[in-house]
């Protein structure tokens, strides 16, 4: 990349050209290429979010299916659908998919799709990295599954206690298939936040300062320094794995003088986190929704970015309440007991500002605003419980057992999955130009909120019952016969909720009611562009000054002038602007990489080489590692030209 | 069927430790939980359905004060009522965690894929840990392979068994009663059925059974009995002990006193002749990937061994 003064590109001194000639222009220098190996090539932050939105999608119906197959199994005491050699397998596989393949990758493309067109740039900071993330995660996801279904799934659970993840008690090649996966997921996951937070600190709109930033866009940048700091743990650890399984290092063995307790330190100092990682994007999309469905900016909105970075720093306090039944000492478990009950306290101011909010605007019960309300519904009782987790002796009574995993569904399917749903139905119409059908989305909300409830709430009882987690039957005299078929009656429900959402797309894809640019009347910048958006994003980088930019319409009426004059249309090759990242000003016109074969070569090699390290043969090992060299030469031999 | 062991819930204390959480932790954090919980629900409900004025404006400064001195307030009373159930969860946490006194009864639980070995000194049975009615019992939680958790469901709160760390975990029942317990941290393919159970007595018949457990197995007093031995010595001695005779096995349960078990497979089956036999014949099919094999005796080796194995009171 390469700057020049500002405006120089395309100053006002440039002949005037007709607005069509500059779109047409544009249109040239940014169309994707054609066909499957344009699509292998795309460097396009939409094209990209899109696939990444969809992998994520087609990840979690998997994660699904399993969870649906469980729940046939536990439906009666003792019955025999599952065995525990795959029951093991189905639960590592749901929770290993459902956080590490489907909630932070979600969370990610969704960031990577919207984040440029909320902040009126035209693509992310290193276009090629985000490729190279996206495929990365691919070929992770698609590797774990390739060995699940060749009966080599992981089964030590999703964080994969040492000692029982060691090689002594799983000495098949299961939880090295783990090991080496996620570390896949987290490379991706350390793209995306590097993209985020470079794209958000120097690619916004001239004018836009940090405080007229969406929301939205807070929150992603808030989750993307908290993937900075959490993803080298969790890499550091299932390194130390691998190494432990796979070179004999006797990091976590104790009569080597290892230490299994190290390992749990290592994850949930990850993991704990994790569950912010996921719930802040999730934050940012509530946020956006209220504003558009209320007609009013959000109330409180320093408070609201205060919360989020309280957040943030709060998230990475509370690992230690995920050990509370190791038998740590009593006094630093207090701390962590204070830790996580304060992190209640931003969560509730966010969730008071919303309602806030609602009361002061007009509400449009559209499906989003209702995925927004089973949002807060669900959460709440989720926040609830976790308040009661906090406590050391109340976690000893239900920790491991159903009611836990009553708690984190109702805190990640409450605080990740509604919204989501929500921001499906919201952002649906600008990624397609059609609308997602009402009369079914509404079905969809309710059976989804209704199976939800119906799943996962008698689960809190199941727990108090004495039922353990993680257990593939359970004998009838337990008396848990009941419970548990009411529940997986309720995940029936969720099942066909999410079947008729796949519908609702299916059918609205094709004869939605046409959208236009901005169907809801909100207030961010994507709207301001056409539905879907063209390759560029923004004909005219849009002017800013004020944070709801798109319901400034002094601003926006000025943007045909600008297209006009040649103000910012920068069509002469794949530029952007940069702004210093503090106040917005124009600094810099950068020059952005085209399309390259490079990021998914890289990625493809590297899954290769991986799978050889797993299969023992270390010399063709070695030889995707020289390969991988050579791309990387190849990748930058063919950097962008000076603006 | 019924179960060989009391109702257990959580909710239902019958151990002093537990009593205590349930009474002073779980009520007060429900009752707070299901009003803040329909505080906020109805606060929503009140704000998307309340009426409004056709010329209301959405964005009303005049309304913005209000709206800060509501939330503002909201925000004080979450933080008055965390900081209420924090004092609630330290005063529990350190009544819990108390040391107990002297005259503690030591009990040592090692956890086993799938199964619990219990010491009392010398004295060592499996899957069924005996404790006298209102005396402290401290349970010495011990693992060699995996992490376990022992979780005496109705009795107190659980805790883990980790490979190179001593924890401890303190119990006090308070009325007499068969009550189930659970392994609580997955250890792998049978972590499903690894229970036990707690056997809570009056002191005199918890002595009287402690004294009868460290006896050694009488000789068996019968042909059948004799030959069931004999089956035993060769076909099971190589992984369970029966003290007083050649059979010295570690990999499984201590089969001395066997017959006196309620349960037998880790509190998975009641200790009955046909289900013993089942269990001899075929454990692959009821706790698939457990350590023990099938042992194919013939029908009449099967049956001598468990007359044989009924003898071991």
């Amino acid at each position: 990349m390469s700057a020049t003064l500002p405006g120089s590109a395309s100053g006002p001194d440039r002949a005037p050209a007709s607005t069509d000639e500059v779109e047409r222009q544009l249109e040239r220098t940014w169309r994707p290429d054609p066909g499957l190996l344009g699509w292998l090539r795309s460097v396009d932050h939409k094209s990209i979010g899109l696939r990444y939105v969809v992998t994520a999608f087609v990840f979690f119906l998997l994660g699904g299916i399993e969870a649906a197959v469980m729940r046939a199994q536990l439906a009666r005491p003792e019955a025999r659908i599952l065995g525990p050699d795959a029951y093991n397998q189905f639960f590592t596989m749901h929770g290993t998919t459902m956080m590490f393949l489907f909630a932070v990758p979600v969370m990610d493309a969704m960031g990577i799709y919207l984040v440029p067109l909320m902040i009126g740039a035209r693509n992310v900071a290193f276009p090629k990295l985000n490729a190279y993330g996206y495929w990365v995660y691919l070929f992770g996801g698609a590797f774990l599954y390739l060995m699940f279904f060749l009966n080599t799934g992981p089964d030590a659970g999703w964080f994969s206690y040492v000692p029982l993840a060691g090689l002594q008690f799983s000495p098949s090649k299961r939880v090295d298939v783990w090991a080496q996966t996620i570390t896949f997921t987290e490379i991706a996951a350390l793209v995306a936040a590097v993209e985020i937070i470079v794209t958000v600190f120097k690619n916004r709109a001239p004018g836009m300062t940090l405080h007229r930033m969406p929301l939205l866009v807070w929150a992603m940048l808030v989750q993307s320094f908290m993937v900075l700091f959490a993803m080298p743990w969790i890499a550091t650890a299932s390194q130390f794995l691998a190494m432990d399984r796979l070179v004999k290092t006797h990091f976590f063995t104790p009569a080597t003088g290892g230490d299994v307790l190290l390992w749990q330190h290592l994850f949930w100092f990850f993991g704990h986190p994790e569950v912010y990682l996921i719930l802040l994007p999730a934050l940012g999309f509530v946020s956006a929704i209220v504003a558009t469905f209320t007609r009013r900016p959000v109330y409180g909105y320093p408070a609201m970015v205060l919360s989020l970075i309280a957040t943030a720093f709060l998230g990475f306090g509370l690992w230690v309440h995920h050990m509370f039944a190791t038998g740590l000492p009593a006094l630093g478990e207090s701390f962590f007991t204070a830790a996580s009950m304060m992190i209640a306290i931003p969560s509730g101011i966010q969730i008071f500002c919303w309602i806030a909010t609602i009361w002061a605007g007009r509400p449009r019960f559209t499906v989003p605003l209702l995925f927004v309300i089973g949002f807060i519904l669900v959460f709440v009782i989720g926040g609830l419980s976790g308040v009661m987790v906090a406590s050391v002796p109340l976690d000893q009574v239900v920790h491991d057992t159903y009611f836990v995993v009553a708690h984190f569904h109702y805190v990640l399917i409450g605080g990740a999955v509604f919204p989501l749903f929500a921001a499906f139905y919201y952002w649906f119409p600008k990624v397609t130009g059609r609308m997602l059908g009402e009369p079914l989305g509404r079905w969809h909300f309710w059976l989804f909120f209704l199976g939800v409830n119906l799943t996962f709430f008698p689960m809190h009882q199941l727990g108090l019952d004495g039922m353990p987690r993680r257990v593939y039957t359970y004998l009838a005299e337990t008396g848990w016969g009941d419970l548990n078929l009411l529940a997986s009656g309720g995940a029936a429900l969720i099942a066909v909720s999410v079947a008729i959402f796949l519908v609702n797309v299916a059918v609205s894809l094709r004869a939605g009611s046409l959208a236009g640019d901005d169907p809801w009347g909100a207030d961010t910048l994507e709207w301001a562009t056409s539905s879907p958006p063209p390759p560029y994003n923004f004909a005219v980088i849009p002017k800013v000054s004020s944070p709801y930019a798109t319901w400034d319409e002094d601003d926006r009426a000025t943007d045909p002038q600008r297209l006009e004059r040649g103000d910012f249309v920068l069509e002469t090759g794949h530029l952007t602007p940069g702004t210093t990242p503090v106040d917005g000003h124009m600094d810099e016109i950068l020059a952005m990489p085209e399309e390259s074969p490079w990021p998914v070569t890289l990625a493809f090699v590297a899954t290769l080489g991986t799978a050889f390290v797993l299969a023992n043969h270390l010399i063709l090992a070695a030889a995707m590692a020289a390969l991988a060299a050579a791309v990387l030469v190849a990748w930058h031999s063919a950097e962008p030209e000076a603006a | 069927m019924s179960p060989w062991w009391q109702a257990h819930s959580a909710l239902h204390p019958n151990g002093a430790q537990l009593s205590l959480i349930i009474d002073r932790l779980w009520s007060p954090m429900f009752a707070a939980a299901a009003a803040i919980f329909a505080l906020v629900a109805g606060a929503l409900g009140w704000a998307l359905l309340r009426r409004r004025a056709a010329a209301e404006a959405p964005d009303d400064p005049g309304r913005e004060r209000g709206m800060r001195w509501t939330v503002s307030l909201a925000t004080a009373c979450t933080v008055a009522v965390l900081l209420v159930l924090l004092g609630l969860d330290i005063s529990v946490s350190r009544a819990t965690t108390a040391a107990p006194g002297r005259d503690a009864l030591r009990v040592v639980v090692t956890g086993h894929q799938w199964w619990w070995e219990i010491r009392y000194g010398g004295v060592v049975t499996a899957n069924e840990i005996h404790v006298p009615v209102g005396r402290t019992v401290v349970l010495e939680l011990r693992s060699n392979d995996v992490i376990h958790s022992v979780w005496p469901i109705s009795l107190s709160p659980k805790l883990d068994e980790i490979p190179g760390k001593n924890n401890s975990l303190s119990l006090r029942a308070e009325r007499p009663g068969v009550f189930r317990g659970q392994c609580a941290e997955y250890c792998g393919h049978q972590h499903a059925k690894m229970a036990f159970l707690v056997v809570a007595e009056a002191p005199g018949s918890f002595e009287r059974w402690l004294q009868g457990q460290r006896e050694l197995a009488a000789p068996p007093a019968d042909d059948l009995a004799r030959h069931g031995q004999q089956v035993f010595l060769s076909s099971c001695a190589a992984c369970h002990t029966v003290a007083g005779t050649p059979a010295s096995g570690r990999a499984g349960p201590d089969l001395t006193h066997l017959a006196g078990r309620a349960t037998i497979a880790a509190g998975t089956l009641a200790n009955t002749r046909g289900n013993l036999a089942g269990w001899i014949l075929d454990p692959q099919t009821i706790k698939p990937g457990a350590y023990m094999p099938p042992i194919p005796l013939a029908p009449a080796d099967l049956h001598a061994v468990v007359a044989y194995l009924e003898t071991l009171r």
